[in-house]
């Protein structure tokens, strides 16, 4: 679709993490104008890219309430959602672990609630879990066991902007919505932007984006989540374990990652400023000791990286998925903290169905596909197969990331793509390259060079994620 | 493309060019190396400075000259390699799988392999430095890349964290490159690098040495900030109340190097928790037959003049192994280490010879102690030492009656005397 600056978009979408990623995907099925607005460089930096990537089987929300809803469903969807965007995913047990009597009523507290919430779960003994789990703590007296899944999260975000993008779906990053205002039949977003519809994806500023047309029915608290990754070598389970919940949270957790990593974390930690991503001394204490508890031999050696997530909390605890009492053409879908990933399709799906219920005119979109192609991995290939992609493409035997195996033809393509990769995490979170154990030392040098010969910029203007986060500086 | 090779080297450094040199001179002619860069030579082709070569040639070298001179010999001799040529994994049966640019996907049959694929370093996450994820931290190699390999510059106003010789290094070339080095801190009470370096890398440009100290907070959304200092107690952990901001837009990392061994695990090789590098009897050879290990790969060395020297023994010993003379000892002890000894390479011997060394590390610094070897319970070696320190590799050659002595011991252990 060509635009210009007097186009008026059917919808403007805030925020391209998971949620307003898979709400154009959906809507990119329909014959409409959408454009999504990120004020970060690239698609999926804020909660989406930071978070534990467990799709939740969908037994621990409150039955009722509009997470329990979205979560089951989503959880379904999801199963679709991975073969259509050809985004990793793999089907796992998870264990709530109990480690006393008590932990055990909380165990069949949930599995009750689980029953409630039609989910199939069931409890299973002390034994059947180290079985399951050798590494495990054996003071364990039970656990709840349920069929779960990993998905990488910022895989899937990617994937459902690319397939969007394709679609005609606009996006432009690096814009912050600052103003909106209300006209009769359409919003001015910036000075700049006319849509008639608009969805306030924004994560953990969704608060403020509702506040910029006078809505102040909820509010939004940033509450922090620290993790580490330990090296592929180190991977020591087969399951996603938990411990009990608490009020503060599904409590750290042990998982495998879909790139047969291991995750470790989060904490929860209320903080003063929503985009207050540092790991601190403290969360990282705690969630290596609460881990200690899981597997008691765990040790630090084999930590590759530290991160953390911000979680959007709001204050009704529950997903805000409705339109603002101000505006009937302003969608909030806000609050979603956990399970928002796991519930993203159904998100989508919700969306889709409040919008057409409002009057929105969906006219499916001929030349629209739900299908997107990931990139072609030359360590995934067999034999025979890299032999073809080589004889295709060189730039496949030309290994760039060692650790992870990463071919100059992926890191190519990856800058090439719908919303194609401009700084080096960019192409980190599109490819794996600089995920590794050496974490980009050896790579990160050439990725930065192949980003400047295919954008045609001056090596000193590449950057880390975007803005002003420069590798290098100019000689003086 | 399928090749049958009687030696692939994997890693065209240093130590994979001494074994193929060294299997070549002892009769393998069917060799190859296979080298992930665009050139042989390795990590020290970043390295410009001089200081190189003072044991193998009598001279000082700067790195690429020194693997120069190692180029030279090798097109003399004919070793025939492969650039751009990523090894993928080896097998157990030794079936070498490859991407090259050139050759595209190769499989190669090898008799015997040697694993030369030398080290990375040790990074920010592995050290866990809470704190903000901006642009411009460094490990140093990595800057050490992008200026001398690419000539480009990392940043202004630098602080540099671990005084290794390849922190003292970094220092003195980022003053040459007009950015201004703040302080260069040690976690340690004491520095692991050569005192020369200490003298001439940071004396001489007035940058402090920081004992004691580290980074325990780094700050900046986009591009680095500045980092929150501590001086750290006898445990190393930060003292509260000694907090420091120092303002910069680059921190360097020289934390340590770890062996790379992702090609040896896929192929069996039992690896040391203690070095991250292979177990290896007296002919640098792995628990797989005719695999072997050397260089960086084997244990992080400080001079590349010793990395030369082991990898020579480990091309000649595969060449021994391929030619089919190899004495059979399948008697091999495991040498035991113990008070303020780290390890010790090799890790198990059959039979000993006195041009075989025994390379190890101490665990603190100490003045006076006394290098001890026992066979039975019996010292048959001694040595008084002035100064030992863990940044400096202690290398070991025992005399025809020491060996004989051992190789008919049942236990030997190393030790130190402290007293
Ligand atoms: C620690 C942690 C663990 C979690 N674990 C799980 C889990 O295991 N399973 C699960 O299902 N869910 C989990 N979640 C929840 C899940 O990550 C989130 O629900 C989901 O990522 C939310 O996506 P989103 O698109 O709503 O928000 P985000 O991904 O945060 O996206 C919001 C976007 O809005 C943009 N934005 C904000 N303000 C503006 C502005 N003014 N102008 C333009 N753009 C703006 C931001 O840049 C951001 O990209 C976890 C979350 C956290 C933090
Ligand atoms: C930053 C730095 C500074 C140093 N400064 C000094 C100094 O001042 N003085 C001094 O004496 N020593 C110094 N050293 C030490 C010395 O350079 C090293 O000890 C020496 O280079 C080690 O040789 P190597 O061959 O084992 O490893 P490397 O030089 O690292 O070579 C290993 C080679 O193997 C290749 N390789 C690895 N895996 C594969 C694979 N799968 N397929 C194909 N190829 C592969 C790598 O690309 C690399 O080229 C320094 C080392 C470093 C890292």
């Amino acid at each position: 679709m060509k635009t210009n600056k007097n186009t008026i978009y059917d919808i403007a979408i805030i925020g391209a993490g998971v949620s307003g990623c898979m709400i154009a995907r959906e809507m990119s099925m329909f014959d409409l104008n959408i454009c999504v607005l990120d004020k970060a460089y690239d698609v999926s930096s804020g909660a989406s890219k930071a978070n534990s990537a467990i799709v939740h089987a969908g037994y621990d929300p409150i039955p009722g309430t509009l997470k329990s809803k979205l979560n089951a469903r989503g959880a379904k969807l999801m199963k679709t959602a991975v073969k259509e965007l050809e985004v990793e995913y793999k089907v796992l047990p998870s264990l709530v672990l109990a480690y006393d009597e008590e932990q055990m009523n909380t165990v069949l507290a949930l599995k009750e609630r689980a029953d409630d919430n039609g989910v199939s779960v069931k409890t299973i003994s002390r034994e059947e879990v180290l079985t399951i789990e050798p590494m495990l703590n054996p003071d364990v007296v039970g656990a709840l066991y349920a069929d779960s899944a990993i998905v990488c999260p910022y895989g899937l975000t990617i994937a459902a902007a690319e397939n969007a993008a394709k679609n005609g779906v606009e996006f432009k990053l690096g814009y912050e919505v600052s103003r909106i205002e209300t006209h009769e039949s359409l919003f001015i977003i910036n000075d700049d932007i006319k849509t008639k519809y608009i969805i306030n994806a924004a994560g953990v500023n969704s608060a403020e984006i509702a506040s910029l047309i006078g809505d102040l029915s909820f509010s939004i608290t940033p509450r922090r989540g620290e993790y580490m990754i330990y090296d592929k070598q180190n991977l020591c389970v087969n399951s996603v374990l938990f411990t009990v919940p608490t009020k503060l949270g599904k409590g750290v957790l042990i998982t495998p990652s879909v790139s047969g990593n291991m995750l470790v974390g989060p904490n929860a930690q209320v903080v003063q400023s929503e985009c207050d991503i540092q790991t601190t001394s403290e969360g990282q204490n705690f969630v290596f000791e609460n881990a200690k508890r899981i597997i008691p031999s765990l040790t630090k050696r084999g930590i590759i990286r530290e991160f953390a997530g911000i979680r959007a909390t709001p204050s009704g605890d529950d997903f805000i998925i409705r339109f603002s009492e101000i505006s009937s053409k302003f969608l909030h879908v806000a609050g979603i903290e956990s399970p928002g990933l796991a519930s993203s399709p159904a998100v989508a799906e919700y969306v889709l169905e409040l919008l057409k219920n409002s009057g929105l005119r969906t006219i499916p979109k001929k030349s629209s596909t739900r299908y997107r192609k990931q990139i072609r991995k030359i360590s995934e290939a067999t034999a025979e197969e890299a032999a073809e992609m080589i004889a295709e493409n060189p730039l496949y035997s030309h290994v760039i990331c060692r650790c992870e195996t990463i071919s100059e033809a992926e890191i190519v393509e990856a800058i090439h793509r719908p919303i194609g990769a401009r700084s080096v995490d960019a192409v980190k979170f599109r490819t794996r390259a600089g995920m590794g154990r050496c974490q980009g030392g050896f790579c990160s040098p050439k990725v930065a060079e192949i980003l400047s010969r295919e954008l045609n910029i001056p090596l000193s203007e590449v950057t880390q994620f975007g803005g002003n986060s420069k590798i290098l500086c100019k000689k003086q | 493309m399928n090749l049958n090779k009687s030696l692939v080297v994997v890693g065209g450094g240093p130590a994979g060019l001494a074994a193929a040199i060294a299997a070549k001179e002892n009769g393998i002619n069917d060799v190859i190396i296979l080298e992930r860069g665009s050139c042989l030579g390795g990590i020290l082709n970043q390295c410009i400075h001089s200081g190189f070569g003072l044991h193998a040639f009598g001279e000082e070298l700067t790195g690429p000259e020194y693997a120069g001179r190692y180029e030279e010999k090798a097109e003399k001799l004919k070793v025939d390699y492969l650039t751009d040529t990523m090894v993928l994994s080896v097998s157990h049966d030794k079936t070498v799988i490859a991407v090259s640019k050139e050759k595209g996907l190769l499989i190669i049959k090898a008799e015997a392999v040697v694993l030369a694929t030398g080290c990375r370093e040790r990074t920010r996450g592995a050290i866990n430095i809470p704190g903000t994820r901006p642009a411009g931290v460094f490990t140093a190699g990595t800057a050490q890349y992008y200026i001398n390999m690419i000539g480009n510059h990392v940043g202004k106003k630098a602080v540099i964290l671990g005084s290794g010789d390849i922190g003292l290094i970094m220092a003195r070339r980022l003053m040459l490159e007009g950015a201004k080095v703040e302080m260069v801190l040690e976690l340690l009470p004491y520095s692991n690098g050569l005192g020369r370096n200490i003298a001439q890398c940071l004396e001489d440009f007035d940058i402090p040495l920081m004992l004691s100290h580290t980074v325990i907070g780094v700050s900046g959304k986009e591009r680095l900030e500045g980092v929150t200092i501590a001086k750290v107690d006898d445990r190393l952990l930060p003292i509260p109340g000694t907090e420091q901001f120092i303002e910069c837009d680059t921190l360097l990392l020289s934390v340590g190097l770890i062996p790379e061994n992702e090609i040896a695990t896929g192929a069996g090789v039992e690896l040391s928790p203690i070095t991250g590098g292979a177990v290896v009897n007296e002919n640098l050879e792995t628990n797989i037959e005719g695999v072997f290990a050397c260089g960086n790969a084997l244990h992080v060395h400080d001079l590349v003049d010793y990395v030369s020297d082991e990898a020579a023994r480990a091309g000649k010993s595969a060449a021994a192994y391929l030619n089919g003379d190899k004495k059979e000892s399948s008697q091999y002890k495991t040498i035991i280490t113990k008070n303020g000894v780290r390890y010790c390479v090799p890790q198990k011997i059959g039979t000993l010879t006195p041009e075989i060394p025994l390379f190890f590390r101490v665990a603190t610094p100490s003045q006076g102690s006394t290098i001890l070897i026992y066979a039975d319970g019996n010292v048959v070696y001694k040595k008084r030492e002035a100064y030992l320190t863990p940044s400096e590799m202690q290398m070991v050659k025992l005399s025809d009656e020491t060996c004989k002595k051992l190789n008919e011991a049942k236990e030997i252990t190393v030790e130190l005397n402290t007293k």
